[in-house]
């Protein structure tokens, strides 16, 4: 096991290399004035080429590339231009909220998708399949943006039942950054309420169309299970149907599904970004956003390199989890 | 005879493929939109309002029988809009595909068939691009260059073509085996002329159905730049741009978000649609 994760992160090293140096020479090549909009309009020309200067703009590409990943070993991703701080620092603050609503986004959407795909296969083009089919097929459709404001315009403007923007008021002593969990921890239990009506819409929001994704994937894949010969083996000797569903089939159905998490997680947190602008949620697309609007450069490669790296990261656990879900698969080969 | 055989299989397959009634909503769904952009300017109620236009007596009005989809804060009648909005979604899935399509298969084809370090460049670069969700790589790209429906587009198909190198690479790898290559290349085929001429018309229904399932996406995307502020820019009417410029005026001017984004979720729902019936049709998995 340990031999093959060290495998699989050497191998991912180059794919990694090349994604900072796809970001770099983009934010590099394109024409910009991020240093002007920085200063403002007041600044003089000599104030513009010291700063430039400051942050290695007129260095060659190379090096600027070269000092670019000795820093990102240090922890160092660069000034942001707009709030004049390490980007590293700046994500670091903003990281955990966009977590936090894609891992509950990422539980509501399993909770959901894999039981209601179950269910439609097992009700294979029966009426209860047909509605699932429909709704699945118009949950992958929905603009996340769209719905997010849907459910805030009926749920928090409407009917007043949840929060209209925001993570939560009341004060949670911050360990993890996660605040469902920190508020768990510290046994702040108004907290965890506080929290965890924060988090419901915008969540909710995001995971209807992932959801919509694993039903999908489950239930094609349970269909596939239904032919195969050692399901009417089991089911010849009289095993009951539910045991044979869920002992046999759903563990080998689920090595797909499992891929279609992975990949899902990817989009859940680019999709976040959709989400957190609607709610005013204080994770990284805020601070993303506002380094579009500024061309803050470094901002956008670090935000960008960072979800890089914990997509692949994802994908990395979800290739660990094969073995667990099928022995066949041999890590160490 | 032949000739027969061949006309009267032809709409049979047809038939066969929108026996599903699923299928056939797509297609009617698509064909309203298509026609939608191409006739927006004769069948909108009111052309003029596409542009920025502006009448304060008009402003804010709910939905009624004479502007079914209300007014905006200008006074412009948001069902013209939304019409004309189908173009944009349309320009948008079309572009981005065939860029994809254009740099993607042909870079599949050569990784596939020349095999060796040729393929292992090539896909290594496309594990770079698919290393990150498209939309933020999207996003990245849009956000470097200045907002337009252009660059919007062209930071879509940025991330979009390694989908299909890595597709047809795979299907290329099933074919390169087969006997009728093998005699190609026996004959003194060149590798251009086979790749090309021999293997690309195999791979083609693949390529087809993951544009017809991937184009739903694309508009998605396209319109989520548009949100962001990323993409066409007001008072174009471009979904994502409407919802967001509607979004100031909620929680009262509900219906300026709620029917630019209806007319998403039912396009992309079409194109879904369709593009399932397809791949069922043609049998064929492209996940």
């Amino acid at each position: 096991m340990g031999r093959f994760i060290g495998k699989r992160i050497l191998g991912l090293i180059p794919t990694i290399l090349g994604l900072i140096l796809l970001i770099f020479l983009l934010s590099r090549i394109m024409p910009g004035d991020s240093v002007r909009l920085a200063l403002g309009p007041e600044a003089t020309q000599e104030q513009i080429v010291a700063m430039e200067n400051q942050l290695g703009l007129h260095d060659p590409l190379p090096v600027q590339f070269f000092n670019y990943i000795k820093g990102l070993f240090v922890g160092d991703m660069g000034l942001s231009l707009r709030s004049g701080r390490n980007v590293w620092l700046d994500i670091k603050d903003t990281f955990p909220a966009t977590f936090e609503l894609s891992l509950v986004s990422m539980i509501i959407s399993v909770a959901v998708g894999i039981p209601l795909g179950i269910y439609s296969a097992v009700k294979n083009n029966k009426i209860s399949d047909h509605i699932i089919r429909i709704v699945s097929l118009s949950g992958i459709a929905l603009p996340r943006f769209w719905l997010a404001i849907l459910l805030q315009l009926i749920f928090s403007y409407w009917l007043g039942i949840f929060p209209v923007i925001g993570r939560g008021n009341v004060a949670v002593e911050s360990i993890t950054g996660l605040r469902l969990l920190d508020s768990l921890l510290t046994g702040n239990f108004a907290g965890f309420t506080d929290s965890f009506i924060h988090i419901l819409l915008p969540a909710i929001a995001l995971s209807i169309a992932t959801a919509a994704q694993i039903i999908r994937m489950t239930r094609t894949n349970m269909i596939d299970q239904m032919n195969k010969d050692y399901v009417l083996a089991a089911e010849s000797y009289g095993l009951p149907e539910n045991l044979v569903y869920q002992r046999y089939m759903l563990k080998n159905a689920f090595i797909s599904v499992l891929t279609t998490v992975g990949m899902q997680f990817g989009s859940l947190i680019g999709n976040a970004f959709l989400v957190e602008a609607v709610f005013g949620w204080p994770g990284m697309a805020q601070y993303a956003i506002q380094g579009i609007l500024y061309k803050d450069y470094n901002a956008i490669i670090g935000v960008t390199l960072v979800i890089g790296l914990f997509f692949v990261l994802i994908n990395v656990i979800v290739d660990l989890l094969y073995g667990f879900f099928d022995p066949k698969i041999k890590l160490d080969a | 005879m032949e000739a027969n055989v061949k006309e009267r299989k032809a709409p049979g397959k047809i038939r066969k493929l929108l026996k599903n009634k699923l299928t056939l909503v797509g297609l009617i769904i698509v064909a309203l939109v298509v026609f939608a952009a191409i006739f927006a300017d004769f069948i909108a109620p009111h052309p003029s309002d596409v542009t920025g236009s502006i009448d304060f007596s008009l402003m804010n009005q709910l939905p009624s029988s004479q502007y079914i989809f209300g007014t905006d804060e200008a006074g412009r009648d948001i069902f013209s809009r939304v019409l004309f909005g189908a173009r944009y979604s349309l320009i948008m899935g079309v572009v981005v595909l065939t860029v994809a399509i254009g740099i993607g298969v042909p870079l599949g084809l050569i990784a596939g068939f020349w095999g060796g370090k040729v393929n292992s460049v090539i896909m290594r670069l496309t594990d770079i691009f698919l290393s990150i969700p498209s939309i933020i790589l999207a996003m990245a790209v849009a956000a470097i260059m200045e907002p337009s429906l252009f660059n919007s587009m062209v930071a879509i198909s940025f991330g979009w073509w390694p989908w299909f190198t890595r597709l047809v690479q795979a299907e290329t790898l099933k074919i390169k085996n087969e006997q009728f290559i093998l005699a190609s290349e026996g004959i003194g085929a060149s590798k251009w002329r086979i790749a090309f001429i021999e293997i690309l018309p195999n791979c083609l229904s693949t390529i087809i159905v993951k544009a017809s399932t991937d184009i739903g996406f694309v508009i998605l995307t396209g319109a989520s730049l548009g949100f962001l502020g990323l993409g066409a820019q007001p008072p174009a009417p471009e979904w994502g741009t409407m919802v967001a410029e509607g979004r100031v005026y909620l929680p009262t001017m509900w219906w300026q978000t709620t029917f630019p984004g209806l007319a998403i979720l039912v396009t992309v729902l079409g194109f879904n649609l369709l593009g399932d019936g397809l791949r069922d049709f043609f049998d064929v998995r492209v996940d």
